[in-house]
C-alpha cells in the first residue's frame, strides 16, 4: 500500500511539497514566537502556531487514510461527516421529537452516503440526500407527532444533512471518476482539491493579516476583508495552476477550477459564519472547547467539493 | 476502603463519553479525594454515567451512585447497578412509583438511614435531588433528601453539577442515544447551616445548580 504512493510519483511530489510546506510553516511560526515582543503579537503567533499543529496533524491522518486506499478515505470522510454533523446539530437547536430523525442521520442516512460511493452506485449517491432524506426528515418529525416550529425543525436537521453529509461526500467521491488516461490516480485529485481549497483558506487568514482593511461582511464575519479575499484567491489559485502536472488538466483548465474552488470555498465560509452568527458564537470549536471546530476548517471544503466534482464530471469524464 | 471497579464498569462509561463527548468544567471545586456528595440536574439515563466517568480513577472507586430500587432491582438493570456500579438503591413510595419518580429523596427516615450507612467514612454519592428524570428545560424542584442527609453528616462537603445537553442526546423514553456534544460543570460546594429552613437549604442548592446552566447570568 505504501508502494501505492511510491508508484505514483506525482503523488509523491505532492505530498513532499505539503511536507515541506509545513516544515517552513514550523521553522517560521517558532521564528516568529523567539522574535515576538508584545502579548498581543504572541497570541497572534501562538494561534498560527496552533493551527500549524493541527495541519500536521491532519495531514498525517489524510495521508495514513490514502495508503490505506478507497476505504480508509471513505471510513475518514465519513468520520469527518460525522464530527460536522455532531457539531452542527449541538448548536442548531432540535426538539424531543427529533430525536428518531437524528438518530437516523448520524447511524444510517450518512453511513449509507459513504456506502453507496463504496460501491460505486453514482446514480444512488447524487439522490439519496436531496431527494430520499428530503422526504423522509419531514415525515419521522410528523410521525412523532410535535408540530412545534415544524418547518424549522424539518429544514434545519435537512441543511445539516446536505451540508455535513451531502456535499462533504462529494470530497472522495471524487474517486469515482473515470477520466480517461487518469485511471488510478484518482488519489491525486483528491489531494488536489483539498490542497487548493484549504491553502485558500490558509492564504486570505494570511493576506487578511498583513493587510486586510476592507471588511466584506463585517456583521457575518468580521474576520473577511477585500485584500484577504483576493490576496487568497489569487495566490491559491497560482497554487492550484502551478500543480497542473498531478491532474489531467492543462494549466489554464486547472487555474479555472482552482478559481472555483476557491472562490466557492470561500462562499462555504461566509455561510457557515452566518449559521454561526445566528447561534451567536464564534466559531464552532468555541461552543465545544477539545472538539475542535471541524466545520470551522471544512465549511470550504463542503462548498467546493461538489461543484469541483461536477465542473470535472461534466468536462473530462466521457 | 476502595470499591473494586468492575471491568465493565471502566467500558460503559468509555462509551457514555465518547457518545456525549462531554466537556468537564470544574469551575468551583477541583476533584479531591475527600467525601462529597455530587448533586445533579437529572434529564438522561445518562446523567450518572457520564458524571461518574468525569471522576478520576481514583475517585470513581470510592463513589457512588443514588437509584430507584423499584427500578433498577432486577435482571441486567440489577447487574449494572449493583455489581458494575455499586449503587445504593432506595425504596420509593407507590406514588412516587406511578409518577416515574427516580428515588424519592423525601422518603422517610429509613432511606436517610440508607444513605448515611452508604456514605460510611470513605465513599461519596451522586444524587439527583428533582426525584425524576425532566426534559432540560428547566430545573425541577428537590425533594428533601438532600436536606436530611446534609444535616445528618455535615462532614460531607455539597458539590452542585449542572449536565447540559444530555436531554438530546438521551431523553427520556428513548433507547438509542445521538451522539450530540455535551458539558458537565461542578460548581463550588455549598454550606449546611441549622439556621436555614428546609426549603430555603433545598431552594438555595437548586439554584447553585441552575447556576451553573451555559449561558446563566453569572
Amino acid at each position: 500500500m505504501i508502494a501505492r504512493i511510491f508508484r505514483d510519483p506525482q503523488l509523491t511530489w505532492l505530498f513532499g511539497g505539503v511536507l515541506a510546506l509545513l516544515v517552513v510553516a514550523t521553522v517560521i511560526g517558532a521564528l516568529l514566537r523567539r522574535a515576538a515582543k508584545t502579548d498581543s503579537a504572541r497570541a497572534v503567533i501562538d494561534n498560527l502556531n496552533s493551527r500549524t499543529r493541527a495541519w500536521w496533524k491532519m495531514c498525517a491522518i489524510f495521508a495514513l487514510s490514502l495508503l490505506i486506499g478507497r476505504i480508509g478515505t471513505l471510513v475518514l470522510f465519513y468520520l469527518l461527516s460525522f464530527l460536522a454533523l455532531r457539531e452542527y446539530l449541538t448548536l442548531v437547536p432540535t426538539r424531543h421529537g427529533d430525536h428518531r430523525t437524528l438518530f437516523w442521520s448520524f447511524f444510517i442516512i450518512t453511513p449509507l452516503q459513504y456506502y453507496l460511493i463504496g460501491i460505486s452506485w453514482y446514480g444512488f449517491f447524487a439522490i439519496l440526500i436531496p431527494v430520499f432524506a428530503f422526504l423522509f426528515v419531514p415525515t419521522r418529525i410528523a410521525l412523532a407527532g410535535d408540530p412545534q416550529h415544524f418547518l424549522e425543525r424539518a429544514a434545519k436537521i435537512s441543511f445539516g444533512l446536505m451540508i455535513c453529509s451531502y456535499c462533504l461526500s462529494y470530497a472522495p467521491a471524487l474517486l469515482l471518476l473515470r477520466i480517461p488516461g487518469f485511471e488510478g490516480h484518482d488519489a491525486r485529485l483528491l489531494l488536489y482539491l483539498v490542497i487548493v481549497d484549504q491553502m485558500s483558506d490558509v492564504f486570505q487568514y494570511i493576506w487578511g493579516k498583513l493587510l486586510g482593511r476592507h471588511k466584506i461582511a463585517p456583521v457575518v464575519s468580521p474576520n473577511k476583508t477585500w485584500e484577504g479575499f483576493v490576496g487568497g484567491i489569487a495566490s491559491a489559485t497560482l497554487l492550484g495552476t502551478g500543480i497542473w502536472w498531478a491532474t489531467p488538466f492543462t494549466r489554464l483548465q486547472s487555474a479555472g477550477l482552482s478559481l472555483a474552488i476557491t472562490l466557492l470555498g470561500f462562499f462555504g465560509g461566509l455561510v457557515m459564519s452566518a449559521i454561526k452568527r445566528d447561534a451567536g458564537v464564534k466559531d464552532y470549536g468555541a461552543v465545544i472547547e477539545g472538539h475542535g471546530g471541524i466545520l470551522d476548517r471544512i465549511d470550504s471544503l463542503c462548498f467546493a467539493a461538489p461543484v469541483f466534482f461536477h465542473l470535472v464530471r461534466y468536462y473530462f469524464v466521457p | 476502603m476502595t470499591l473494586a471497579v468492575h471491568p465493565l464498569a471502566g467500558v460503559i462509561a468509555s462509551f457514555a463519553r465518547l457518545i456525549s463527548g462531554v466537556q468537564v468544567r470544574w469551575v468551583g471545586c477541583a476533584p479531591e479525594p475527600r467525601q462529597r456528595i455530587y448533586f445533579a440536574n437529572h434529564t438522561s439515563h445518562l446523567d450518572f454515567v457520564v458524571l461518574w466517568s468525569a471522576l478520576p480513577a481514583g475517585l470513581r472507586a470510592v463513589t457512588r451512585p443514588v437509584a430507584a430500587k423499584d427500578y433498577w432491582e432486577k435482571g441486567a438493570r440489577a447487574y449494572i447497578a449493583l455489581r458494575v456500579f455499586h449503587a445504593v438503591l432506595i425504596e420509593r413510595g407507590a406514588a412516587g412509583r406511578a409518577e416515574g419518580l427516580a428515588p424519592a429523596h423525601g422518603a422517610g427516615p429509613a432511606v436517610i438511614d440508607q444513605l448515611a450507612e452508604a456514605l460510611g467514612s470513605a465513599y461519596s454519592l451522586i444524587l439527583f435531588p428533582e426525584g425524576t428524570r425532566g426534559t432540560g428545560e428547566e430545573v425541577a424542584p428537590f425533594r428533601s433528601g438532600l436536606y436530611h442527609l446534609a444535616r445528618r453528616r455535615p462532614d460531607v462537603q455539597l458539590v452542585p453539577a449542572y449536565l447540559e445537553n444530555l436531554n438530546r442526546i438521551l431523553p427520556k423514553g428513548e433507547f438509542l442515544p445521538v451522539p450530540l456534544v455535551s458539558s458537565l460543570t461542578f460548581g463550588a460546594p455549598i454550606q449546611f447551616s441549622d439556621e436555614e429552613s428546609k426549603a430555603a437549604f433545598l431552594a438555595r442548592a437548586r439554584e447553585a445548580v441552575r447556576a451553573l446552566r451555559p449561558g446563566a447570568a453569572a
